[in-house]
C-alpha cells in the first residue's frame, strides 16, 4: 500500500535504529500550525480582510521561524538507503512505485521504512530554503535585507495584481478586442476568441502583433488559429517572409508530431536537407529491426548532401549486416557447439550498435573468418572503409581482451620485400602498451611493446608506471644515467633479481656514466 | 489540497492565473519567494476538495522537494503520489491531480487516462496544474483529444527557486534547446515575469544592460509588463543597482570548458541537481549514497566552492588537523569542562566532521576519475584550443578520443570547442571527424550534427570561397525580396564566432610571467587555471566599469550583436550607494558554476555584490546533451 495511507508513530527505538539525527518536530506540531485559525480560507472577496490576515500570518510565520532556528536542528536529514531524504517527494514517489513490485529492493525499503516514523522530520531549516538569508547581515534600516523584509513593505497588491482588477474583466468575452488587446490577453493565458479575425489582413496583423510582443506562447496560439483557418499554401507563403513565426510553426509541428505538414512545409520552402533529415529522424521511433531497415531503405534516395547520403547508405548497410549476424550468432550460441560463445556468452544483441562496436564484436567472435563472410572483420573494414588506425585499435582491444597475444603480435608484424619482419603500429606503441595494460597483459608482453616505444622519456615513464623493471634498468644503462638507476634501486624489492641486476650494472667498470 | 495546488478559477476554461499569497511562503519551509509557493492562495476555494492522488512530472520533483514535503501534501489531502510516466495509472482515486510542465506529451498522457476512464464508464475529476505556466498549444491538444472541459487547468507560477544566498534558478533546462536550437520564444514571458516579480520586490533597477537577442526581447516584454501594471514600482527605492542580461550564445566557449573550481568540478563529475548532489558509495565509503545540499550553509563547502581544485586538498587537510586538535582538547578536561564541551562544542564539531569527510571523499573520488581519464592531457588540449596553437595536435587528440569511443558527449564538446575557437572546421577535417564520430557512436548522430550546425556550435568553413565573399552574398540575399529563402546553413555561416579576435580585444588569455599562482588569483582566469578569462564575465566587468557599452563597439560587432547590446539608465537619485554595488546577472540559456565563481571573485575585488538568475545551472555536458538527438 502507498506510504501515505498509514501512519507509523515515531518511537525512541526507531530513532535509535535509524542511527541518524532526527528532527524534533512531529506531525502534531505541523498539523496544529496548519490548522490554526490564522490560516482561514482565502477568497477573492473582502480584499481588506484578506490583506490584514496575510499580515498576521506573516507575523506568525516569522515567529515560527525563530522557533525553528532555535531548535536542535541537527541538520542530518534522515535519508533512506538510496540517499533520498525520508519524507521528500522524490522518496515518496519511489515508495509508491517500489511497493507495487515485490523486488528485493522494495522489500528492503519497506523494512527500513518501518524503522522510521513516517511523519516526523520534515521541517526543513527555513534558512536554507528561503531567500531570507539572501543578504543577511545588513542591519541598517531601509537597506537591502531579505526577501521577507522586502515583502513587508511592498503593497501586497503587487503579488496579486489580479485581485485589484475589476471583476468584470474576467467574464468579458467581448469580440471587439483589437489585435494588440487580443495578444495581451493571450499572453496572460486568458481565453480569447480569434474568430473575428477573418480577413487575411486581420490575421496577419494579429500575427505581427504577437511577434512584436516576443511571447512564443502567443505566437504559437495565433499560428494554431492560422493553421486552422488558412489553406496551407497561403499559410506557408506568408510565413516564408516571417522567419520568427516560421520557426515557431516548425517547432510546433515537430512537437505535436504533424510530420506530414512539416514535410510539406520544408518542401514548399525548398529546404531539401531539412526535409530529408526530418524524414530520416522517424527511424528512431521504429523498434522492429526489419521494419527499421526497410524504412532506412526509403531514406537512401532523399536529397541529403552528398556526404550525408553516404552516411545514410552506410546506416542501412550496417543494420542489414547486423540483422544477418545477429540471427546467425543467436543460433550458434543456443546450439552450444561453438567454443567462443560458450566461453564468452554474448551480453547484448549487436543490433543498432555503432560500426566500431560491431567491428569489435566481429574481432571478438569472428576474427579468423574469411573475407567472404559478412561477419568477418576484414569484410567490415572493406565495406565501410574503416581507416587502418581505427581497425588496428579495435582489433587490438578485442584480441587483448581475449588474451590472444599471438594475434596481437601478428597485428603489428609486417614483412618487407626482403622478407625481414618488422613491428609497426599506426596508432603508436605507447597506445598499444596502454591498451594491453588495461587488459592485464603479462609483464613479458608489456615489456616487448614498451621496448618498441621510440621516445625514450615516454618509454621510461611507461616502464616505470607498469613496473617493467628490465626495461627501466636497461634504458638507464643505455642512457648512462647512474643517478636515475640509483634512484630506481630504492624502488625495487630488497634482495630481488632486479636489485641484483642493478648492482651488477652499477659495479660494472665497462660503463662510462654520464653522472 | 486546495492550497497546495492553487485556486480554482471561477470558470475553469478561463483559468485566471492564481496568484500566490506571499505571507504563507515560509510556512512550508518556504522558498520565501511568493510567486512559487506551492501553497498558492485560496485556502477556501479548493480546486479539488477531498482526497486525491497527485501525479508529478519527474523534472518538477527536485524543485518541489526544495520547498515542500510529503507531510505538506498530506495536509492537502493528497493520498498517493505518482510520477508522470508513460504507463497506465493504477490509481483508484476519484480525483486525479497532475503537476506538470506545459508539454504536449503530458497532455497526451492526461488525455489517454481520461479517455480510458470514459471508455470504462468511469467518472473522475481531473485537474492539471501547469508550472510555471500554461501554453495554448497544451489546451489545443486537450481540445483535440476530446477531453477539454473534462479536465480543469490551473497554473502555478513557480519560476524562481533560490538555490543559494546569491543564486536563483528558474529550473528550466529546456530553455536552452527551445530557444537556441528551435528558435521558440515560449519561455520569454516566463523570464519577463520573473524579472517583473523581482522588480516588484526590490524596486526598479536604475541601470539595465544586456546583450543578445533573447535578452533584448525579454527586457522589452518585461518593460511592457511594467507599463501595464503601472504604479506598482513607482516610488519604490531601488535596492538592486544594476541588472545585466546575457544570452548563452554570446559565449559558448566558457560553457564548453572543463571546470576546475571545486563547485564546477563537483557539478561536472557528480551532477548537482537543484542545489544538491547524490554522493554514491565511492564518496561516502559506505554501502549507501548520501544526498548532500550544497550551499553557503555548508561551512566547509562554502570555503572551498570557489577555489581552484589544486587548493582544495591543502585546505581540507588543514581543516582536518584543526578539528583533530579541537577534539583533542577533551583530554585533561575535568567533568565540568567536559560537560561544557559536550553541550556547546561537540555538536558543531560533529557537524564539521561530517562535512569534512563528505568533501574529502568527494575529492578523492574526483581525483580517481580524473586520473583515469587523463585529465591533464585533456586540459592541455583545451588550453591549446583557447590560445589557438597546436591545432593539428588538438585535432588528432580529439580524433583519438572518438576512435577509442571515449564518452560521446566529451568528444562532441571538444569538437564544438575546436569549431568555435577556429571559426568553424575546415571542410576536410569536418568531414573526417564527423565520419569517425558516426562510426564510433552511431549513424543516427547525423541528426545531432545537424542540430549543432543550426545552433552555431559546430560549423564548417565555407569551402573555396572566402568567408567575406559568402557574407556579402548573404547580405545581398537579405536585402533581396527572397529573404525567407536563406537557409539555416547560410545564417550560421553569417554568424561567425570570431573568438580569436574577441579574445585579443578583451585580453581573455592573460599573459603570464612565470607561474600563475592559483592560491592567490590575480584575475578571473583562475577559474580556468589562469589560462582564460571567461568571456561572459569579462563582458560584464567591462560594461560595469564603463557603465555602458561605449568603447566596446568592435567587440559587440564581432559578437554579432550589433543591434542587440543595450543600456537603459533611469535617473534614480533614490538609489543608495549600497544598492549600486548590487548587481543582478541574468543568464538566458544557463550559466556555469565557473562563471559564478569568477564573478564572485570580481565582486570581492571591486566591491560589487552579484546575484545570479539563470534559466538553469548548466555545464558542457548538459549543453551537448540538449543538442543530442539520441536519448540515452
Amino acid at each position: 500500500g502507498p506510504l501515505l495511507q498509514s501512519e507509523r508513530p515515531s518511537t525512541p527505538g526507531a530513532r535509535a535504529r535509524s542511527g541518524l539525527g532526527l528532527m524534533n518536530r512531529t506531525k502534531g506540531d505541523e498539523e496544529e500550525y496548519w490548522n490554526s485559525s490564522k490560516f482561514k480560507a482565502f477568497t477573492f472577496d473582502d480584499e481588506d480582510d484578506e490583506l490584514s490576515q496575510l499580515k498576521e500570518s506573516k507575523r506568525a510565520v516569522n515567529s515560527l521561524r525563530d522557533f525553528v532556528d532555535d531548535e536542535d536542528d541537527d541538520d542530518l536529514e534522515r535519508v533512506n538507503w538510496s540517499g533520498e531524504p525520508v519524507g521528500s517527494i522524490s522518496w515518496s514517489i519511489k515508495e509508491t512505485a517500489g511497493n507495487s513490485g515485490s523486488s528485493q529492493e522494495g522489500r528492503e525499503q519497506l523494512k527500513s521504512r518501518n524503522s522510521f516514523s513516517t511523519y516526523t522530520q520534515l521541517p526543513k531549516p527555513a534558512s536554507t530554503y528561503s531567500l531570507s538569508s539572501f543578504f543577511r547581515g545588513r542591519t541598517r534600516p531601509g537597506s537591502f535585507q531579505s526577501l521577507s523584509d522586502a515583502l513587508s513593505d511592498v503593497p501586497p497588491k503587487s503579488y496579486a495584481p489580479e485581485l485589484g482588477r475589476p471583476k468584470g474583466e474576467y467574464r468579458d468575452y467581448s469580440n471587439d478586442w483589437s489585435p494588440s488587446d487580443t495578444v495581451r490577453r493571450l499572453r496572460k493565458g486568458k481565453v480569447c476568441s480569434l474568430e473575428r479575425f477573418r480577413s487575411l489582413q486581420d490575421k496577419l496583423q494579429l500575427l505581427e502583433e504577437a511577434v512584436s510582443m516576443h511571447d512564443g506562447n502567443v505566437i504559437t496560439a495565433v499560428l494554431i488559429f492560422l493553421k486552422r483557418t488558412l489553406s496551407k499554401e497561403i499559410l506557408f507563403r506568408e510565413l516564408e517572409v516571417r522567419q520568427v513565426a516560421l520557426r515557431h510553426l516548425i517547432h510546433f509541428l515537430k512537437e505535436i508530431g504533424d510530420q506530414k505538414l512539416l514535410l510539406d512545409l520544408f518542401r514548399f520552402l525548398d529546404r531539401t536537407e531539412e526535409l530529408a533529415l526530418s524524414h530520416y529522424r522517424e527511424h528512431l521511433n521504429i523498434q522492429d529491426p526489419e521494419k527499421r531497415k526497410e524504412f532506412l531503405k526509403t531514406c537512401i534516395g532523399l536529397p541529403f548532401s552528398a556526404e550525408d547520403s553516404a552516411h545514410i547508405q552506410d546506416h542501412y548497410t550496417l543494420l542489414e549486416r547486423q540483422i544477418i549476424i545477429e540471427a546467425n550468432d543467436r543460433h550458434l550460441e543456443s546450439a552450444g557447439q561453438t567454443e567462443i560463445f560458450r566461453k564468452h556468452p554474448r551480453k547484448a544483441s549487436i543490433l543498432n550498435m555503432p560500426l566500431v562496436t560491431t567491428l569489435f564484436y566481429s574481432c571478438f567472435y569472428h576474427y579468423t573468418e574469411a573475407e567472404g563472410t559478412f561477419s568477418s572483420p576484414v569484410n567490415l573494414k572493406k565495406t565501410f572503409k574503416i581507416p587502418d588506425k581505427q581497425y588496428v585499435l579495435t582489433a587490438l582491444a578485442a584480441r587483448a581482451k581475449l588474451r590472444a597475444w599471438h594475434d596481437v603480435d601478428a597485428l603489428f608484424t609486417t614483412k618487407n620485400w626482403l622478407g625481414y619482419t618488422k613491428k609497426r603500429a599506426p596508432i603508436g606503441f605507447h597506445r598499444v602498451v596502454e591498451i594491453l595494460h588495461k587488459n592485464s597483459a603479462p609483464v613479458q608482453i608489456l615489456q616487448e611493446y614498451i621496448n618498441l616505444v621510440e621516445d625514450v622519456d615516454t618509454k621510461l615513464n611507461l616502464a616505470t608506471k607498469f613496473k617493467c623493471h628490465d626495461v627501466v634498468i636497461d634504458t638507464c644503462r643505455d642512457l648512462k644515467d647512474r643517478q636515475q638507476l640509483l634512484a630506481y634501486r630504492s624502488k625495487v624489492d630488497k634482495g630481488s633479481a632486479e636489485e641484483e641486476k642493478i648492482d651488477a650494472i652499477l659495479n660494472s667498470s665497462q660503463i662510462r656514466w654520464k653522472n | 489540497m486546495a492550497s497546495a495546488i492553487g485556486s480554482l478559477p471561477q470558470h475553469p476554461e478561463t483559468t485566471e492565473k492564481s496568484r500566490p499569497v506571499p505571507e504563507n511562503s515560509e510556512a512550508n519551509g518556504g522558498a520565501g519567494c511568493p510567486a512559487q509557493d506551492p501553497d498558492v492562495g485560496s485556502h477556501g476555494a479548493d480546486p479539488l476538495p477531498g482526497k486525491k492522488d497527485l501525479f508529478i512530472e519527474a523534472d518538477l520533483m527536485s524543485p518541489l522537494d526544495r520547498i515542500a514535503n510529503v507531510s505538506i501534501l498530506k495536509q492537502h489531502e493528497v493520498d498517493k503520489l505518482y510520477k508522470v510516466e508513460n504507463k497506465p495509472a493504477l490509481s483508484s482515486n476519484e480525483q486525479l491531480c497532475f503537476l506538470v510542465r506545459p508539454r504536449i506529451k503530458n497532455m497526451r498522457y492526461v488525455a489517454s487516462l481520461v479517455n480510458a476512464d470514459k471508455l470504462a464508464g468511469r467518472t473522475r475529476k481531473y485537474k492539471v496544474i501547469f508550472s510555471p505556466q500554461k501554453f495554448h498549444a497544451c489546451e489545443m491538444v486537450l481540445e483535440e483529444e476530446g477531453v477539454f472541459g473534462d479536465v480543469s487547468c490551473d497554473e502555478w507560477a513557480f519560476s524562481l527557486l533560490p538555490l543559494d544566498v546569491d543564486l536563483l534558478s528558474m529550473e528550466l533546462p529546456e530553455f536552452f534547446r527551445d530557444y537556441f536550437l528551435e528558435g521558440d520564444q515560449r519561455w520569454i514571458n516566463t523570464v519577463a515575469q520573473a524579472l517583473h516579480l523581482l522588480s516588484t520586490l526590490y524596486g526598479p533597477f536604475p541601470s539595465c544592460y544586456g546583450i543578445g537577442r533573447c535578452s533584448k526581447m525579454s527586457y522589452e516584454l518585461w518593460r511592457k509588463m511594467g507599463e501595464e501594471e503601472d504604479g506598482e514600482t513607482k516610488g519604490r527605492r531601488p535596492e538592486i543597482g544594476h541588472i545585466f542580461l546575457l544570452d548563452r550564445d554570446v559565449d559558448f566557449v566558457t560553457a564548453l570548458c572543463s571546470q576546475v573550481v571545486y563547485e564546477g568540478l563537483v557539478d561536472d563529475t557528480f551532477r548537482i541537481k537543484c542545489g544538491s548532489v547524490d554522493f554514491g558509495p565511492e564518496v561516502t565509503s559506505s554501502d549507501r549514497s548520501l544526498k548532500v545540499l550544497l550551499n553557503a550553509e555548508d561551512k566547509v563547502f562554502n570555503e572551498i566552492r570557489n577555489e581552484h581544485f589544486s587548493n582544495v586538498f591543502g585546505f581540507l587537510s588543514q581543516k582536518a588537523r584543526n578539528l583533530q586538535a579541537q577534539y583533542d582538547r577533551r583530554r585533561g578536561m575535568d567533568i565540568k569542562q567536559m560537560k561544557n564541551f559536550v553541550s556547546q562544542e561537540l555538536k558543531g564539531l560533529k557537524q564539521e566532521h561530517r562535512l569534512l569527510s563528505v568533501h574529502i571523499g568527494a575529492c578523492e573520488s574526483i581525483m580517481k576519475k580524473k586520473t583515469k581519464q587523463d585529465f591533464q592531457e585533456l586540459i592541455k588540449t583545451e588550453h591549446a584550443l583557447l590560445e589557438g596553437f597546436s591545432i593539428r595536435e588538438s585535432t588528432s587528440y580529439i580524433e583519438e578520443h572518438i576512435d577509442r569511443q571515449v564518452s560521446p558527449i566529451e568528444s562532441l564538446r571538444l569538437m564544438c570547442l575546436l569549431s568555435i575557437t577556429e571559426n568553424g572546421l575546415i571542410p576536410k577535417e569536418y568531414r573526417s571527424l564527423k565520419t569517425q564520430y558516426l562510426q564510433s557512436y552511431g549513424p543516427e548522430h547525423l541528426l545531432t550534427f545537424s542540430n549543432l550546425r543550426r545552433a552555431g556550435l559546430l560549423t564548417e568553413q565555407a569551402p573555396g570561397d572566402t568567408l567575406t565573399a559568402v557574407e556579402s552574398k548573404v547580405s545581398k540575399l537579405v536585402t533581396d525580396k527572397a529573404a525567407g529563402k536563406i537557409t539555416d546553413a547560410f545564417s550560421s555561416l553569417a554568424k561567425r564566432s570570431n573568438f580569436r579576435a574577441i579574445s585579443k580585444k578583451l585580453n581573455l588569455i592573460p599573459r603570464v610571467d612565470g607561474e600563475y599562482d592559483l592560491k592567490v588569483p590575480r584575475d578571473m582566469a583562475y577559474v580556468f587555471s589562469g589560462a582564460y578569462v571567461p568571456l561572459s564575465c569579462r563582458l560584464i566587468e567591462q560594461v560595469l566599469e564603463r557603465r555602458s557599452w561605449q568603447g566596446l563597439d568592435e567587440v559587440v560587432r564581432l559578437l554579432n550583436c550589433g543591434e542587440l547590446a543595450f543600456t537603459d539608465m533611469t535617473k534614480e537619485d533614490k538609489a543608495s550607494s549600497e544598492s549600486l554595488r548590487l548587481i543582478l546577472v541574468v543568464f538566458l540559456g544557463g550559466c556555469t558554476f565557473s562563471e559564478i565563481s569568477a564573478l564572485r571573485f570580481l565582486g570581492r575585488e571591486k566591491g560589487y555584490r552579484f546575484i545570479f538568475l539563470t534559466t538553469a545551472v548548466t555545464n558542457s555536458a548538459r549543453l551537448m546533451e540538449a543538442m543530442s538527438e539520441v536519448k540515452a
